[in-house]
């Protein structure tokens, strides 16, 4: 076991920099010394095909996969968000949202960040109470009530229909810009990517390597991404318009 | 008031064919000889010894038996190595059909409180630990892996995320448990007693007096559905959080 892992509150620091990251599942080689620099209030989106390694990624710098090799640096908290919602259904939207409480001064921030999501006056409700839409925004409030650094987004709104989506995405997008958290966000949408992130960076191949990486709204442009995903657009229709 | 139908037609047709002389009160009591009965046993006194009696042996058996199978469960639910080494051979006495083990426990431990204490402990084990390890075993890993991202020590795990988590099962396998321990008393009662509510039944079986047996048949089904009621409000009371009707 050569990795690594520390987590470094200096203000010089980026919030994530992952240095020769090497994990593999049995002779399955999901990466082989992958970089990865996250500055303090960048938000990077990345993408991938499925099975990519994009979550993997993800679940590393959580600490929730051990890499084989290479060091993964984060600087203070860490708040993650995955595809379902992951409230514990015994407690009630407020405790969940505290669970990751480790003293009263993280505790008060509850009702702020309850009110930040919109769900003030939902503290009280079980988790079978909510819809899905309501169900993410506490996840995304828990997420938040560390005060992270560093927001770790695994397909966040892959669960919802698209209006919620679209509500979700926006939410995401104003907390994150209001509080400056870093984020990471993986996810197979280029809308959501581009809606969110200041970069993209593109996964490909086996073990996977950054294939693309470009700043939204300079090189990483809805046609430059897919083109990088390996993508065809439009397919009949573009060229039947020629 | 659609529920009750059944069961006052059925009153109706035993109270008609004991007063019409169609059953002789040998073969079945009327229900005024049971009430009779009733009142005649509560006024000496003997109705609460063997109420009482029972329902000690039912709640040590089933207390004895939450203990183990909380220990066990959680051995052979939270540990690979104890469950190899454990479950077969506890899933092999399962098997065994649990009546079977009475006359050795008559040997081993004779007659007295041990042996049917023991027997509806027996009984009411199995369901509880079958139900423990399957909850363990269920728990939502998504939901451990939220305890770890927040670096939640093993003991908080423990305690904030599997003990709430395993709960409904282990309620509903409490409950099942309990209805256990009152079946094993019977048998236990049947084989060898001086009190309790299977002494009443041995005892009307022999003086030919189906008055006191139909009290006995009816004071079971009354503990029976207490205790049944009473699970069933502590799992409404400890996870009503769940999003299931637990069966």
């Amino acid at each position: 076991m050569t990795s690594a892992r520390r987590r470094s509150a200096g203000s010089e620091s980026p919030a994530a920099r992952i240095r020769g990251l090497r994990k593999a599942y049995g002779t399955h080689l999901v990466f082989d010394g992958l970089d990865l620099d996250v500055a303090r209030g960048e938000r990077v989106a990345v993408l991938g095909a499925s099975g990519c390694g994009k979550s993997t990624l993800l679940r590393c710098i959580a600490g929730l996969e051990r890499s084989d090799a290479g060091t993964i640096a984060t600087a203070g908290e860490i708040g993650v968000m995955f595809q379902e919602p992951r409230l514990f259904p015994w407690l009630d939207v407020g405790r969940n949202v505290a669970f990751p409480a480790r003293n009263g001064t993280e505790r008060v921030r509850v009702p702020n960040v309850l009110a930040l999501v919109g769900l003030a006056h939902a503290a009280t409700r079980l988790p079978k109470e909510l819809s899905g839409g309501m169900a993410q925004r506490a996840a995304l409030a828990r997420a938040l009530v560390r005060d992270p650094h560093l927001l770790l987004l695994d397909e966040p709104f892959a669960a919802l229909d698209a209006l919620r989506r679209i509500e979700l995405r926006a939410a995401v997008h104003e907390i994150l810009t209001l509080t400056r958290a870093s984020a990471i966000l993986v996810t197979h949408d280029v809308d959501d990517a581009l809606a969110i992130a200041d970069r993209v960076i593109v996964l490909a191949g086996s073990p996977a390597e950054v294939a693309f990486t470009g700043n939204v709204g300079e090189t990483a442009t809805r046609a430059a991404i897919l083109d990088a995903l390996g993508v065809v657009e439009g397919g009949a229709y573009s060229r039947v318009r020629g | 008031m659609g529920k009750l139908v059944v069961p006052l037609a059925l009153f109706a047709a035993w109270w008609a064919a004991t007063a019409s002389g169609a059953i002789k009160s040998y073969q079945l009591a009327s229900p005024r000889d049971v009430v009779r009965e009733l009142f005649e046993l509560a006024q000496t006194g003997l109705l609460w010894r063997d109420l009482g009696a029972s329902i000690e042996r039912v709640a040590l058996g089933f207390a004895i038996a939450l203990f183990l199978a909380l220990i066990v469960g959680s051995l052979v639910g939270g540990s690979r190595i104890a469950e190899r080494a454990l479950d077969p051979t506890l899933q092999a006495i399962r098997a065994v059909p649990s009546l079977a083990w009475v006359p050795l426990i008559l040997l081993w431990l004779g007659i007295g409180e041990t042996a049917k204490v023991t027997l509806v402990a027996i009984g009411a084990f199995f369901p509880i630990y079958v139900a423990l390890v399957s909850g363990i075993h269920g728990v939502d890993r998504k939901l451990v892996e939220v305890g770890t991202i927040y670096g939640l020590s093993r003991t908080a795990l423990i305690t904030r995320v599997l003990v709430p988590a395993t709960l409904p099962q282990l309620l509903v396998g409490a409950r099942i448990g309990l209805t256990q321990a009152w079946l094993f008393l019977v048998a236990a009662e049947l084989l060898a007693a001086t009190s309790g509510l299977g002494f009443l039944l041995t005892d009307g079986q022999q003086t030919s007096r189906t008055d006191e047996i139909l009290v006995a048949i009816l004071l079971f089904a009354a503990c029976g559905k207490l205790s049944e009621t009473g699970m069933r409000q502590l799992e409404k009371r400890l996870v009503g959080w769940t999003d299931t009707v637990p069966v």
